[in-house]
């Protein structure tokens, strides 16, 4: 582990550089590590760009402000949508999968020049598509329902930029076949690597149904087809829609396993037990698409039933048992640490001024309890009706994506900055607080959207005062009034910790202290057995007494919030 | 997959990797799995419902 840099001496194979980690002990091959380098900075980019719209959407939904006028709402909101639910995303879980392949696993990337590929590909099909938007012909919002018609650069563009992210998937199975062959591991691979490898495979089925569904309708746009059916698109749009939320969802929960590995030295409380949730997304969280569509008079109660009931709450299960199995395994590790009084102390003294550690731990919280049960509620057909089309749904959803994936990204990339760009962090106490700023601004905006929506707000809408319409038919409550203008301000606060997170990041990537010399030390340290996130193997225990009484508590919450909704949903029923 | 270890760690002798562990070691084996259950149930029997809505006159 001394020597910094290396050229592997492989069986015969392939020679690739790589270099030897000393905070990790971990060997870095140099063409997935710049790969991972660039997906990375790409990412942060769009962010930028989609927090910005984000904000610009937040504060013209804030009827005392309402920054933008109405044409411009609209293009923004579509801009917003695809720069930080596309983009910002998906540039960053390539770089998951590389690291998850090359990285964990030890081998060399199979075909950087293919990756490369993707990566052009990729970006071009971004731009592309910021272009398209930004022309103004393009306004169709996220979910680009047919007959409403984007210029055919749109559709192109997103078809470009899926190839591209096919193509990088597919080097990342490469991948594993390398390292496979290669020998660069024994047995199993990691855990964390098995949840990068079902978000790829869930990208695959995401990425067929988008060009199942994207090819026609650029055709459409072209004038080469002369109809799309709606109710068809719908089906096959959200093969894709909702499944590469699911994509997200894995790729999140394998960084929290690798986080609570590297800065706690956590192991998996049983390898069987989070594999057998991982294949239960795997089987069955795609089917959940179907709950986009429990409004759809043309789809059959069987349809609906069996593909968000049955199979749904199997995926469910999957994520209730990584909502056990996580803080499991850091209250175990850090029993293991020593830290032992009590039922919470590995809580209270668990690190909570490393960015790493306290984003995905607010990521943990905030998707179980913001954006998890939520889900399960406007996934239940009967109580869906309640918060259909309603800003509930993108309250829901900014739990899911913003609260959950995007805060565990970001805490993910404390950890990418010292490790792969080998530049410390330049401000440790701006990146100490930026979690916390932007954890309580996403969690704020997916709770006032949410009760907002549970008033009837309409989303996608400009003007909730209906002050130009010819008959009004609805008034909104003052309290509506009150939830919008809460979601205004902490929008203003997640966007002010995007913007600590940007401007840390790139100002560290660009001048933090170098970590490449022999006794460099992070400011936000590793654990001694970091190296965990490599490995196999259970911590084989279940005596975590602080997780079950949090677990408990998250399902009395649940079951509470649940009875509530059907609560609601009877009293609109008069019976008398 | 089927492969045997190449060597048993010190002391004990490793055991037959039970049929479970196998099948999640084989990534194309789920990568077909998690194609086709969604492909069959959600797209396939949607399309077909899809499809047999009457059309209105
Ligand atoms: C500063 C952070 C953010 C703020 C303030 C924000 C705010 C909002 C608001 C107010 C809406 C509009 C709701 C409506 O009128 O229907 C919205 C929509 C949306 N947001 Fe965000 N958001 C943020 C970050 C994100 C991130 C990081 C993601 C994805 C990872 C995301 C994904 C979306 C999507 C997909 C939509 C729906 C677009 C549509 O309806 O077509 N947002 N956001
Ligand atoms: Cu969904």
């Amino acid at each position: 582990m001394a020597s910094i840099d290396a050229t592997a001496a492989g069986s015969g194979v392939v020679n690739a550089p790589y270099r030897m980690c000393r905070f990790t002990g971990l060997k870095v091959d140099q063409a997935a590590e710049t790969l991972i380098k660039v997906h990375a900075v790409t990412a942060v980019i769009f962010l930028a760009l989609g927090g910005l719209m984000g904000l610009g959407v937040a504060l013209t939904r804030w009827p005392a402000v309402q920054i933008l006028p109405p044409e411009w709402f609209y293009l923004v909101l579509t801009g917003h949508g695809a720069n930080v639910l596309l983009f910002w995303i998906i540039f960053f879980e390539m770089a998951v999968l590389f690291f998850a392949s090359a990285i964990l696993l030890g081998s060399r990337l199979a075909a950087p020049k293919v990756a490369w590929l993707g990566y052009i590909l990729m970006l071009v099909g971004a731009l592309m598509a910021n272009y398209a938007v930004l022309r103004g012909d393009s306004t169709v919002m996220f979910t680009s329902y047919v007959p409403m018609q984007a210029s055919h650069w749109f559709y192109l563009s997103l078809i470009v930029f899926a190839v591209g992210a096919l193509i990088s998937v597919m080097v990342f199975f490469a991948t594993l076949v390398v390292a496979k062959n290669e020998n660069t591991y024994d047995g199993s691979v990691p855990l964390v690597t098995f949840g990068a490898i079902t978000a790829a495979i869930i990208a695959v089925f995401t990425l067929a149904s988008g060009a199942i569904i994207l090819i026609p309708t650029w055709l459409w746009s072209l004038g080469l087809i002369t109809e799309i059916d709606s109710l068809m698109y719908k089906v096959v749009w959200w093969g894709m829609g909702h499944s590469s939320q699911q994509i997200n969802v894995s790729a999140h929960v394998a960084i929290w396993y690798a986080i609570a590995a590297m800065v706690l030295g956590a192991k998996p409380l049983s390898e069987k037990v989070s594999r057998m949730a991982f294949l239960m997304y795997i089987l069955f969280l795609q089917l959940a698409s179907a709950h986009h569509l429990l409004a759809e008079p043309g789809m059959s109660a069987s349809w609906k039933i069996v593909n968000t009931s049955y199979m749904m709450y199997l995926a469910v299960l999957g994520s209730m048992i990584h909502g056990l199995t996580v803080p499991g395994a850091i209250e175990a590790a850090q029993r293991r640490n020593g830290f032992t009084r009590g039922a919470f102390e590995w809580l209270t003294k668990a690190p909570w001024g490393n960015p790493a550690f306290s984003g995905m731990f607010l990521s943990l919280v905030m998707f179980g309890f913001i954006g998890g049960i939520s889900g399960v509620i406007l996934g239940t057909e009967q109580l869906n009706v309640l918060m259909h089309n309603t800003l509930y749904v993108p309250g829901h959803f900014h739990g899911t994506v913003v609260a959950g994936t995007t805060l565990a990204f970001m805490a993910m990339t404390w950890l990418v900055v010292p490790l792969i760009f080998r530049r410390d962090i330049i401000w440790p106490t701006l990146a100490k607080w930026q979690p916390y700023l932007f954890g309580i601004g996403a969690g704020g905006i997916s709770l006032f959207m949410m009760g907002a929506g549970t008033l009837g707000v309409p989303r996608r809408h400009w003007d909730i005062s209906l002050a130009d319409a010819a008959h009004r038919a609805v008034e909104f409550p003052a309290a509506a009034y009150l939830m919008m203008g809460l979601n205004g301000l902490f929008a203003i606060l997640a966007a002010l910790g995007g913007l600590v997170f940007i401007v840390t990041v790139v100002a560290s990537i660009l001048a933090g202290p170098k970590l490449d010399g022999p006794d460099a030390k992070m400011v936000f340290p590793l654990h001694d057995a970091s190296r965990q996130v490599s490995e196999y193997g259970s911590e084989g225990t279940l005596k975590l007494p602080g997780t079950i009484i949090l677990v408990g508590i998250f399902f009395a919450a649940f079951v509470l919030y649940y009875f509530v909704n059907w609560k609601y949903l009877s009293e609109l029923w008069l019976f008398n | 997959m089927a492969e045997t270890p190449q060597k048993a760690p010190a002391g004990e002798a490793r055991e037959k990797v039970p049929m479970m562990q196998q099948v999640l070691d084989n990534p194309f084996l789920l990568l077909f799995l998690g194609v086709t259950v969604p492909a069959v149930l959600y797209l396939i029997w949607g399309i077909m419902e899809v499809a047999s809505v009457p059309v209105g006159q």
